[in-house]
């Protein structure tokens, strides 16, 4: 770091003067910095070593005042692609931290005169070039001592990760059609990623990563399918994310990386999805699949999940129906094929039993018996289901009977409570009646006895 | 000679019994047309003799704290023999006697009954009936699930509303700033020690005088009467009216069972602290006609806070109702009309509030 670059942060860390008052007055004190005379007495040394912080503190004050960003006054009554509003950049997060215009195009926003404001002299850039707009925004967001003032828990390695990915590699070979930071993040209305109208809040990612490449022109020429999209968009994971609003849920950047933005390989995928389905994984692992899969050379969770269109599972999925993805390698008379049928059968087994108890006990409470802790001891047998579901990925039919069994003992358990709540109701109701019979004949006979005295 | 009358004999040599009763036989109900409301009365102290008896058997098996209440009540319901049946009578009867209370004014202001002498007779009636209320805001938290939890949060957040004592006061209820196993287990007390006995002195006291002034003639009766006393119909105490009483009793036993058992009361879900207010929260359905009112006041009024102002109205109206008497004529043929109109306006007032508050969001 040079010694222009630690004054200013100096300055601006101890919040003396904004960042773009910083930039011209420290410009001036560097420069001024250089007038100290050789051959001086100590004393006048020592004055003179002092003076530039005095003329330092002289100008910024003056300059603080003066300060303006005549850049905006021009753009944003340009039309696009040069028109800039205030509007726009002022949602900027950027502007909302003090950098202005010229903090990346360079220029002297302090001059009215535009030839002045965008002299090469002043250090005006003009339109960033897309192969350095990594470098430029790396300058500052690749310097923690820097960013540690704004967000110190904001990551530094965006630029060094960026240039493992495959955007960086192919923008650092030449080739400029591929995403920049600009491209992800916008540009001049720049928003905190926790912000719901940012370009990359997790809500709006894939959106955004769609821009390129759901665009079957602009893709053309990598070769790659552009259906990535669509088929997230019809998936759980999206559903999860968009529609219910889980912001744990995985969008694009999840599986892929954000800036160092790879396709996961055939042999990384099953470590992509175990991030989350951690026991699925590790059923998955321990399977007779594992070795099966991977002498066919096809990747663990997404040939039978897909990878994009995840669509939300069913128990369809499993067994040997019409909608199963077992028959598709595994065929009739083999073992696969029959353990595919079982489990499935006790899956369909276990959730018609819940069904069942659910129903029974449902019309005891609507008939206002109390069976609320037997409805309570039913989600066990919902959590038994959803375990053997999860079972399901060690392909054992064992492991899967162990998990059907005890949600079934449950769900048995309580629909025979259910029954006897449906007893114990009609039980009351015989009771009420007898006691209405029996009130009923004490009425008519006390009428008959108040007629007997009044004759 | 048979048993009973042994007995009776036995009991009237050492409680001179006759002297006691004396009274009752010489006792008579004025008959006419509406005589029918002077049943009310007795079904609300049958109610209440069954609010003590059903209350006394669930004290068997409840446990008062924030950690047990729900818990208890809960096995109460599922466990105990005919748990359930004591359980829901104590409930639905509390409601049926909040109503026949409410009904029991009414019909005694539209007759005209609380008139010279008969003051004290009213106005231990309507404390009476604000103690019936009490008994409903304290009982309706005990069994401690989340609709009671917020319900009593509301109700005690608008008693803090009152001006000067207002926070003190809701402090004392809640027993802390928050309603929590405190707020219970003083509720708790409330309804089981302190309430039933004011009331039960009070109840005594009611009756007494109810006893002692006679029953009231409705005034353009009494003026009929008066002047032509021949037209004087009159039905004995006891047995004739006492009788029918009881009938009126075994219908209301009847209708209390059905209730219980058709419909037995919702024990809701235990209360949690931590989770936010259920949407639409409301109190009993006999205070929602003072919560509607609250709710519609707006936020501010000149430069009071609304919420106060209501608090504070309903506090003024409370008092000049329990002195409503003391505004009337003790002559039957110069009655107040206004007092009349005021009762048809509160009656519509409550109800119509009510069903509003019912139906609102």
């Amino acid at each position: 770091m040079d010694i222009w670059q630690s004054n200013r942060q100096l300055v601006i860390s101890r919040g003396f003067i904004p960042e773009k008052s910083a930039s011209s007055c420290i410009r001036r004190t560097a420069d001024s910095s250089r007038l100290k005379p050789a051959g001086m007495t100590n004393l006048w040394a020592l004055i003179l070593a002092w003076l530039p912080l005095a003329a330092l503190l002289l100008v910024c004050s003056l300059s603080y005042a003066q300060t303006k960003n005549s850049c905006l006054d021009c753009h944003s009554a340009l039309p696009d692609p040069l028109g800039v509003g205030q509007e726009t950049f002022g949602h900027d997060i950027h502007a909302q931290k003090g950098l202005t215009c010229a903090s990346c195009h360079g220029g002297d926003p302090t001059s009215d005169d535009a030839d002045k404001a965008m002299s090469r002299k002043a250090g005006w850039k003009g339109k960033i070039d897309r192969a350095q707009i990594p470098q430029l925004c790396g300058s500052c967001h690749s310097d923690p001592g820097f960013m540690r003032q704004f967000n110190p828990s904001l990551r530094t390695d965006q630029l060094s990760q960026y240039k493992t990915s495959v955007h960086g590699k192919r923008l650092a070979a030449g080739d400029t059609k591929v995403a920049v930071c600009t491209d992800c993040h916008s540009v001049h209305d720049l928003r905190a990623p926790s912000n719901l109208a940012s370009t990359v809040n997790p809500v709006n990612v894939a959106n955004t990563c769609a821009h390129c490449h759901a665009d079957a022109n602009y893709m053309s020429a990598y070769k790659i399918p552009t259906n990535q999209f669509a088929g997230y968009s019809k998936s759980v994971h999206h559903d999860a994310l968009v529609v219910r609003g889980d912001l744990s849920a995985p969008t694009c950047t999840t599986c892929h990386g954000n800036h160092g933005a790879t396709p996961p390989g055939v042999a990384s995928v099953a470590n992509v999805c175990s991030t989350c389905h951690v026991f699925q994984a590790q059923l998955f692992d321990s399977s007779p699949h594992k070795d099966a899969f991977a002498a066919a050379g096809l990747p663990g969770c997404v040939t039978c999940h897909n990878n994009h269109g995840i669509l939300h599972p069913t128990d369809e999925l499993i067994g040997t129906g019409d909608k199963s993805i077992c028959t598709q390698c595994h065929t009739q008379g083999d073992a696969g094929y029959a353990a595919a049928a079982n489990m499935k059968e006790q899956l369909v087994h276990l959730s018609t039993s819940i069904g069942g108890a659910e129903q029974i006990l449902g019309s005891a409470e609507q008939s206002g018996m109390e069976v609320s802790q037997a409805k309570l001891e039913l989600s066990q047998a919902r959590d038994a289901l959803t375990k053997a579901r999860v079972t399901i990925h060690g392909f054992s039919v064992k492991g899967v009977e162990g998990d059907v069994n005890s949600g079934l003992a449950v769900a048995a358990k309580d629909y025979k409570a259910g029954q006897q709540a449906l007893a114990e109701r009609n039980y009351r109701r015989v009771g009420l009646g007898i006691s209405l019979v029996a009130i009923a004949l004490v009425l008519v006979g006390l009428r008959l006895y108040i007629k007997q005295i009044e004759r | 000679m048979s048993v009973w009358h042994s007995l009776r004999d036995w009991l009237n040599d050492r409680l001179e019994w006759d002297d006691l009763i004396e009274p009752l036989r010489k006792k008579a109900v004025p008959l006419h047309g509406l005589s029918y409301w002077y049943f009310l009365g007795g079904i609300t102290l049958f109610l209440f003799v069954i609010q003590v008896l059903t209350g006394i058997l669930l004290l068997l098996y409840y446990r008062p704290g924030a950690n047990e209440a729900f818990e208890s009540v809960q096995y109460i319901m599922t466990q105990v023999q005919f748990g359930w049946l004591i359980r829901s009578v104590h409930s639905w009867s509390a409601n049926l006697m909040v109503f026949t209370a409410f009904a029991h004014m009414f019909s005694v202001l539209f007759l005209k009954a609380y008139r010279k002498p008969r003051e004290l007779t009213w106005v231990s009636g309507v404390v009476l009936l604000f103690l019936v209320m009490g008994f409903g805001f304290s009982g309706y938290l005990l069994p401690w699930n989340t609709l009671a939890f917020f319900a009593t949060k509301v109700g005690t957040d608008i008693a803090g509303q009152v001006p000067l004592i207002g926070k003190p006061l809701m402090i004392f209820l809640r027993g802390g700033e928050e309603v929590t196993g405190a707020t219970l287990t003083r509720f708790f007390g409330f309804h089981v020690a302190v309430l039933p006995g004011i009331a039960t002195l009070l109840i005594l006291l009611h009756v007494l005088l109810v006893q002692r002034l006679g029953i009231s003639v409705p005034p353009k009766l009494e003026v009929e009467w008066n002047a032509n006393p021949a037209m004087k119909r009159e039905m004995k105490f006891f047995p004739n009216f006492m009788l029918r009483e009881l009938m009126a009793w075994y219908v209301a036993l009847g209708v209390l069972g059905a209730l219980a058992a058709i419909f037995p009361w919702n024990l809701g879900v235990k209360a949690d602290p931590f989770v936010p207010a259920p949407a639409g929260i409301k109190p009993e359905w006999y205070f929602l006609f003072m919560f509607q009112t609250l709710k519609m006041i707006p936020s501010k009024i000149w430069f009071i806070d609304g919420e106060v102002l209501g608090v504070l109205a309903f506090g003024v109206i409370g008092l000049v109702w329990l002195l409503l008497p003391f505004f009337e004529s003790e002559d039957p043929s110069r009655t107040k009309r206004w007092i009349t109109g005021l009762a048809i306006f509160a009656l519509t007032y409550v109800a119509g509030m009510s069903v509003y508050g019912h139906l609102a969001k």
